[in-house]
């Protein structure tokens, strides 16, 4: 079949500011976005910019703007699109160049909650136990690929500072993990002005995800934890 | 821009972040990467991580160690097969204790389970052995390995991409030339050590499970300066890739059970594995797939057969295969609940690569003559564990451990050992390829060459091989080569240029294939992955041997280098 897409374009080598530009492609309904933007790119225009590498939906590569949607352009059928699609960078970032965009506040957000296991206690000689039900209080945000899908979803995130659904789901991950001890220190970056209390249960984020993560539930996870352990 | 580091690290997968957590800390590192770090292909593995637990039925490292043996047909080296079974148990403790989330017994220890070629006791039956994570084992490692690589503070270098290799005249490694794609800079590394981290190049065929990121950079560069390359020959098919697509569908599907029917819904595998049946290594199940195929009892005498989940119970699929359901109903729109998935072989692993010995060191002839200062590990490396098959979770195995030896032995390299100078402009070579691709004016376009090289590598350097087949192989690389010279890219930008990146990555995929060619036509056996079917049986007088392929002046030069043998007497490989 054939599709339109529209695409944003931006080189700050030679452009003042973002435009659009259509390019028409024959494809399969089953195909990819992925695969309509890499045949404009290999065939019709080489110049048009993207990140991808898996092309399955599990590096966090190719998020982008999809018919106003955050999504994986690898994780998004065409047939589930219709013929006129428009494409543009996520919201929120510095815009590199046409669809890539500057994730280093991203991955700022993300190591400003300590996404690591902290726990000074000399470990056993084989593994620290930990029985299923334990290990499943955090197995949905253990499926995080830092695609920013969420955060770039999410309104406060655009017009306020503050760390973001990702970086939350990260700090989750960690929090409800039984062989983690840091709880108090990530929550106290999470009781921050711009930690949790920022979020308005808006639920974007979860809608974005292309995980499948609740996050906004592990948001709230992380949110009755702080008050729990205040009271 | 010039930069100084002990130690630098290029990759930022699951081989290079071990090696970087042993230098954390201890010495100056960096770690460059052409993709962010979490981009890394190691966040693709779905199925296990192999180690002698025991921790759900008695096991121990002497089976693993010989299952690889033989799974690898007794082309491994078995004192480097030794190492891995050994350490294995100690590296995934580890894994552990960095808060790695395996999925449990209900005991709370790590929980294990089949996969292909793992056995009880040299060959009874299968064995419990990989440890997992559901079937995102690989990803739970890159995020693990990179939490902890934050936690100690490595420096990181991201969309970096490596374009040469600085070796002195006299054959010391002293640092790499990289670009900053975000601005086209070049940035020359100054460094004592350097490890090669840079993974595989299933991009060379045109099924693949592997990333649009795996074109064998480190190895094509390598190959360039002058370093052979071992056992290019080697590159395995994994049975199960959604047809057309390549998308991989885990071992794991089968170690849970699941089973191969073909067009007529047999259980084929009956036929070519009576023991482990569905459970085989891979080179033999994804032969018995073509033989089913060939024989005209593929679906619908198409070229695919089916992966059957059916009689599994649902909580099963849902909950310890959730990603791979999530990819049939993406991709397929189909339910592995209730329906069949079409599947085919897809181009998968490489065996071969950089050799080097058990400590990473990159080693450069018959002899294993290391390299002072060029260490690499992972899947651009070839130690060899996997011989001329790998077994399925051996791959993330040899990540840890082996990244994590090559590290250690870098430590003691850069404490014991000074700062080479560089050669005299040092980045010359990487600036006259960007420029010359930059500038070309030719008409040929990289994603049609890119393509011909695809098809015509799955085509005669696939499954089954055979002379004549090798021979038309190696002049339409030949013909591709000239056109190479002949490319132009729409995109002069400085800024982000991928297509650029893309140009350069040809180029790699080219010399991985000329590799892989000429050292499959001289090998006049089958063994594992290689099957000759002009050559059908396999020869151990003539070829229990390593190829070592290098690129010389006078053209691609091919020598041998002797299998360790220490235990294990080669043997005929049924299962
Ligand atoms: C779909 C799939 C499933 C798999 N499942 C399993 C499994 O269950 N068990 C198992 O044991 N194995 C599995 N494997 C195999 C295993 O995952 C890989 O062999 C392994 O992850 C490779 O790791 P690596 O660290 O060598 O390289 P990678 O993880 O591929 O990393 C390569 C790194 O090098 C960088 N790089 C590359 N070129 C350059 C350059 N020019 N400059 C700078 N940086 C560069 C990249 O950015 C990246 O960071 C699977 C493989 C695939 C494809
Ligand atoms: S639920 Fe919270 S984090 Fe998610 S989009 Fe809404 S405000 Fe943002
Ligand atoms: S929570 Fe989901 S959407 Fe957000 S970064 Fe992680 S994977 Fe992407
Ligand atoms: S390319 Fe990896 S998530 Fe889309």
């Amino acid at each position: 079949m054939q599709v339109t897409l529209r695409i944003q374009r931006f080189n700050p080598e030679t452009d003042s500011k973002p435009y659009y530009r259509e390019y028409t492609v024959e494809v399969e309904p089953t195909d990819r976005v992925l695969d309509a933007l890499n045949y404009i790119k290999w065939y019709q225009d080489g110049t048009l910019t993207f990140r991808r590498s898996c092309a399955h939906g599990v590096c966090g590569s190719d998020a982008m703007r999809i018919n106003g949607r955050n999504r994986l352009a690898c994780k998004v059928l065409i047939k589930d699109l219709g013929p006129k699609i428009t494409i543009e960078p996520l919201l929120g970032f510095r815009i590199i160049r046409d669809l890539v965009v500057d994730m280093e506040p991203f991955f700022a957000q993300y190591r400003a909650v300590m996404p690591y296991l902290i726990n000074d206690e000399p470990p056993p000689v084989r593994e620290r136990l930990q029985s299923p039900e334990e290990r499943a209080l955090y197995d949905d945000t253990t499926k995080c690929i830092l695609c920013a899908c969420c955060t770039a979803a999410c309104p406060i995130f655009w017009t306020t500072e503050w760390l973001g659904p990702a970086a939350i789901v990260n700090a989750h991950r960690f929090l409800f993990d039984s062989r983690d001890r840091a709880a108090e220190e990530r929550l106290a970056i999470l009781n921050q002005k711009f930690g949790v209390w920022r979020c308005r249960t808006i639920f974007n984020c979860t809608e974005a995800c292309p995980r499948g993560i609740q996050v906004t539930n592990a948001i709230e996870q992380v949110k009755r934890r702080i008050l729990f352990e205040q009271s | 821009m010039y930069h100084r580091f002990d130690a630098v690290i290029v990759g930022a997968g699951g081989a290079g972040l071990m090696a970087a957590a042993q230098l954390a800390g201890q010495c100056n590192v960096a770690v460059i990467s052409k993709l962010y770090p979490v981009r890394s292909h190691t966040g693709a593995a779905q199925g296990g991580i192999a180690a002698a637990l025991g921790n759900v039925e008695e096991d121990h490292w002497i089976w693993h160690m010989f299952d690889t043996v033989k799974g690898g047909d007794y082309l491994v080296d078995q004192d480097a097969a030794e190492v891995l079974a050994r350490e294995a148990i100690d590296a995934i403790i580890e894994l552990e204790h960095w808060g790695f989330p395996f999925n449990r017994t209900p005991d709370g220890r790590i929980d294990q389970r089949r996969f292909g070629g793992h056995t009880r006791n040299f060959g009874e039956g299968p064995v419990r052995r990989a440890c997992y994570a559901a079937d995102r084992t690989g990803h739970m490692i890159l995020q693990t390995l990179y939490q902890t690589a934050l936690k100690k503070q490595v420096t990181f270098f991201d969309e970096f991409m490596m374009l040469d290799l600085l070796l002195t005249d006299d054959g010391v490694c002293t640092g790499v030339v990289a670009m900053d794609i975000e601005t086209g800079e070049l940035h020359i590394f100054h460094a004592k050590a350097v490890l090669l981290a840079t993974g595989g190049f299933g991009r060379v065929y045109k099924v693949t499970s592997n990333a649009l990121a795996a074109t064998g950079d480190g190895v094509a560069i390598a190959f360039r300066r002058g370093i052979p390359l071992e056992d290019m020959e080697f590159y395995q098919f994994h049975p199960t890739g959604i047809y057309k697509m390549g998308i991989l569908l885990s071992e794991a599907c089968r170690g849970e059970g699941g089973i191969l029917r073909n067009g007529l819904g047999e259980r084929f595998m009956e036929r070519y594995a009576p023991t482990l049946l569905d459970l085989a290594p891979r080179d033999m199940v994804s032969r018995a797939i073509y033989q089913e195929i060939r024989a005209g009892r593929g679906v619908d005498g198409k070229d695919y057969v089916w992966l059957d989940l059916t009689h599994l119970p649902p909580e099963v699929i849902e909950t310890k295969l959730p990603d791979i359901t999530d990819f049939v109903r993406t991709y397929l729109g189909l339910d592995p609940v209730k329906d069949l998935i079409p599947i085919q072989p897809t181009a998968h692993y490489a065996m071969g690569g950089i050799p080097t010995d058990v400590d990473g060191r990159v080693t450069i002839d018959e002899k294993n003559t290391p390299i002072p200062g060029l260490y690499a590990a992972g899947e651009c490396a070839c130690v060899s564990v996997h011989g001329a098959n790998r077994l399925g979770t051996n791959s993330l195995v040899d990540l840890v451990v082996f990244g994590r030896r090559a590290g250690r032995h870098m430590l003691t390299f850069v404490r014991e050992n000074d700062f080479h100078p560089l050669p005299k402009e040092p980045d010359y070579r990487a600036r006259a390829e960007v420029e010359w691709i930059l500038e070309n004016e030719g008409t040929e376009r990289v994603a049609t060459l890119r393509a011909e090289l695809q098809e015509a590598m799955m085509t005669d350097a696939g499954v089954f091989r055979t002379g004549d087949g090798l021979k038309r192989l190696q002049q339409k690389l030949g013909e591709l080569r000239t056109r190479y010279s002949q490319i132009r890219i729409d995109d002069k930008s400085r800024t982000f240029n991928m297509e650029l990146v893309e140009a350069i990555e040809l180029g790699f995929l080219l010399d991985c294939a000329e590799a892989i060619a000429a050292s499959a036509l001289a090998r006049e056996e089958s063994r594992g992955a290689h099957y000759r079917e002009d050559f059908p049986a396999r020869d151990d007088a003539n070829w229990l041997k390593h190829t070592l392929i290098a690129r010389t002046s006078g053209g691609l030069q091919l020598s041998y280098k002797p299998v360790v043998i220490t235990r294990f007497e080669p043997k005929e490989r049924v299962y």
